[in-house]
């Protein structure tokens, strides 16, 4: 008689689909199929696929290889605590520590060119939040995630860290400057 | 074989109460409800700080009540209440006595004891590690061991309860299949033994690094396991509410369910695609195959949304169907109109279903999907998801099932009846605000978890648009007026059993008496259009798919804008 009751029908199991249901199943299952396919297309055709390119790390291996690559391409440093401006060729490997509290270093990139962009933690969890394009990206301690970037629109672009990570949490800001295209200066 | 108990008849409802299940049922209850209490007291802080010109606690403070509330409510509140209906689901619905009551009361100590440790963990202020407590942050040791016991309790609860099963079934308190509603109550207690046994397989070996016995557990690997106890534990409650929303229809309208096979084969759909969903937490991580990512997120190419999707029209289906038969049966929506709005069982089990499909569902398929994770993990709109599913989905039902049982298990005649009338109204629909406006904060890019959006004393500080500090103002404002809802359940539900007027009670009996079988009914509809028995349900259905395609393909569009990600 009623959901809180055993089913009066023995054979619950054979008794006929009313037709609004049977109809939405339909229309539900369709649904379900496109929304599957839409993550496969995607990786066919779509441009915005996260990379799953990832290392074991350690902090000293990746502090020595970004350590290496600031050397080599700062162009000024910024801010009081003299964080390098990094800018590196397209198409070259960059880095980006993210440690209690803040991303290092800062990075130079240019709109239209492709970079492997290496990450990782040195310590806690941290959040990879780029605002305002919002890309966000987990920062997990002891992998090292390479994740290939073309920045499609110049302009100063903000890393906030949307991971938890202790007391300082709210002061992790880190930064990307996105120069324009040869020839298309906004 | 009456084992020293008594069997007591609700007058109202015809609902048999074994007194040992009654006691636990009562204890559980009573218990979630205080967790219930704490954790909306902590809620103040968090609203109250998160609101940008109101700013209220130091940061240290804010994490932990952070901490706190995340755990009192999404684990003690749920949990203590979903034991609660399972022992209800069995030996009530089933008229049978409860399998092994002391076990079942060791079980409720454990569970006591854990959650009361891991609070104390919390508010001395080393724990301050939020809920999920990712590694290599670590809390005191009692943080995990206060988890750990009440996660053993509450899994010694679901065995007991699956004997209470075998008890009915041996002395023949009801023939045939069990009812729905039981059989949804399964459901939940199969998916809590696979989420309770991921909790200990990660947390165990935490607990043994904070006491310095293992050096090292793997963060990549800690979120993997710990989401199959995080997010899966969240699947018990929607298995809970969603019988609850079956057993309110058919107690306020005596609806039958518009067929049990597809009822039922929703919920087994739940069984075996469900858990999967906490992979929808690894989207944004290294580590994970694309594959992996695809098959999971999707809950095996979605059979567990398409669950959800089928319970989403069956039981207001069942509902128009009973309505109908009553004579309601004027155009599409006559049925809803002559709804009972002021039955607080009703009305909150309604808004509840509309906010769990319309708010929590979409949102929660388009985050779950593999790319569009990417523009949502970790902002604000991840607790705007799910404040709408666990909030309005579970706890509305919930606080719904509460205004049934008061006069039917507790005994007591609600205090206030016209206060309960408004009050899943207030709490309701100022949750649907707050969940609406968190999601648009979110939208925008603001963080979860994070104390202060004007990033005082960074270096490199983020001007977040206007439009984010006016969506957190408004987050406060409506979180403010969610919680003087969820004081006026707290209210009604202490006042009614403290002072509220003794409903009279007859037919105490040393034996139970079993279901009577019932005689099956027709099965042709003679009423509906359109061939269709529920034609408004469907009406609605199609409300909410197009609501559903347009928000899915709105995300795909702006994630086409984005940077270039490979």
């Amino acid at each position: 008689m009623s959901a809180i009751l055993p089913p009066t029908e023995r054979l619950w199991w054979k008794h006929p689909l009313d037709r609004v249901e049977g109809t939405w199943i339909a229309i539900a299952f369709v649904w379900c199929m496109i929304m599957f396919f839409m993550m496969i297309y995607w990786h066919m055709y779509g441009k915005q696929n996260l990379s799953t390119e990832t290392y074991k790390t350690t902090s000293e291996q990746f502090a020595a290889k970004a350590q290496a690559v600031v050397d080599k391409y700062t162009v000024r440093v910024e801010t009081d605590f003299q964080t390098p401006v990094v800018a590196p060729p397209p198409g070259s490997d960059v880095y980006m520590i993210a440690r209690l509290w803040n991303f290092w270093p800062i990075l130079e990139l240019q709109q239209g060119q492709t970079y492997r962009l290496h990450l990782t933690s040195m310590d806690y969890n941290h959040g990879f939040s780029l605002q305002p394009a919002n890309i966000n990206i987990q920062v997990v301690p002891g992998y090292e995630h390479v994740v290939t970037v073309t920045p499609n629109q110049s302009g100063t672009y903000s890393v906030v860290c949307n991971e938890f990570c202790g007391i300082g949490h709210h002061t992790m800001v880190g930064r990307i400057y996105v120069k324009a295209e040869a020839g298309n200066v906004q | 074989m009456s084992n020293n108990t008594t069997y007591r008849t609700c007058p109202r409802s015809g609902l048999q109460f074994e007194s040992q299940a009654e006691k636990l049922v009562i204890a559980n209850a009573v218990a979630g409800v205080i967790f219930l209490l704490i954790g909306g007291i902590l809620a103040i802080g968090i609203v109250l700080t998160r609101w940008p010109s109101v700013h209220w606690l130091e940061a240290a403070t804010f994490y932990q009540v952070l901490t706190a509330h995340g755990l009192d409510m999404l684990v003690y509140w749920i949990i203590f209440f979903e034991i609660a209906v399972l022992y209800f689901c069995s030996s009530t619905l089933l008229r049978c006595r409860i399998a092994t009551p002391k076990i079942a009361w060791l079980a409720f100590a454990l569970m006591v004891i854990g959650s009361v440790m891991n609070n104390y963990a919390v508010y001395d202020g080393a724990s301050s590690v939020m809920m999920t407590s990712y590694v290599p942050m670590m809390a005191a040791p009692s943080f995990y061991l206060g988890l750990i016991l009440f996660a053993v309790g509450a899994l010694i609860a679901c065995f007991v309860f699956f004997g209470t099963l075998v008890v009915a079934k041996r002395e023949k308190t009801y023939q045939g299949s069990v009812p729905l509603v039981t059989f949804g109550a399964i459901t939940a207690a199969i998916i809590a033994v696979f989420t309770i046994a991921s909790g200990a397989i990660i947390l165990i070996p935490t607990w043994m690094q904070s006491m310095g016995w293992v050096e090292h557990v793997d963060p990549l690997i800690y979120r993997v396991i710990w989401w199959a106890f995080g997010h899966s534990s969240q699947q018990i409650n929607v298995a809970a509410h969603i019988s609850i929303w079956y057993l309110v229809a058919a107690v306020v309208f005596g609806a039958k369910p518009m067929s049990e096979r597809v009822s039922r084969g929703a919920f087994l759909l739940y069984i075996v695609f469900l858990q999967l969903a906490s992979a929808h937490h690894i989207l944004s991580d290294p580590g994970m195959s694309v594959e992996w990512k695809v098959l999971n997120t999707s809950y095996f190419m979605y059979f567990a949304v398409l669950a959800s999707m089928i319970h989403g029209l069956t039981i207001p289906g069942a509902m128009e169907v009973a309505q109908r038969a009553k004579g309601y049966n004027k155009g599409l929506f006559e049925w809803l109109r002559k709804a009972p709005w002021g039955n607080p069982s009703f009305s909150g089990v309604f808004i509840s279903i509309i906010g769990f499909g319309f708010l929590g569902g979409i949102s929660g398929v388009m985050m779950g999907t593999e790319q569009l994770n990417m523009i949502i993990h970790n902002t604000i709109y991840v607790p705007g998801h799910f404040h709408a599913t666990v909030v309005i989905g579970t706890t509305l039902s919930f606080m719904a099932l509460t205004y049934f049982l008061i006069p039917v298990l507790f005994k007591r005649e609600i205090i206030n009846p016209t206060l309960a009338k408004w009050q899943p109204y207030l709490f309701g629909l100022s949750m649907y605000f707050f969940c609406l406006v968190m999601m648009g904060a979110g939208t925008l890019g603001v963080s979860r978890r994070h104390w202060d959006m004007a990033f005082s004393g960074a270096a490199l500080a983020y001007e977040w648009p206007g439009a984010a500090y006016l969506m957190m103002g408004l987050v406060g404002i409506a979180g403010i007026a969610a919680i003087v809802g969820g004081a006026l359940y707290i209210y009604l539900t202490v006042g009614s059993l403290l002072w509220g007027k003794r409903v009279a009670q007859t037919k105490i009996s040393s034996e139970p008496t079993p279901i009577p079988v019932g005689a099956p009914s027709a099965a042709a509809q003679s009423y509906g259009s359109l061939g269709f028995a529920a034609p408004g349900t469907f009406v609605l259905a199609m409300i909410f798919l197009a609501a559903f395609v347009l928000y899915y393909f709105i995300n795909w569009k702006y994630l086409s804008t984005l940077w270039g990600l490979s």
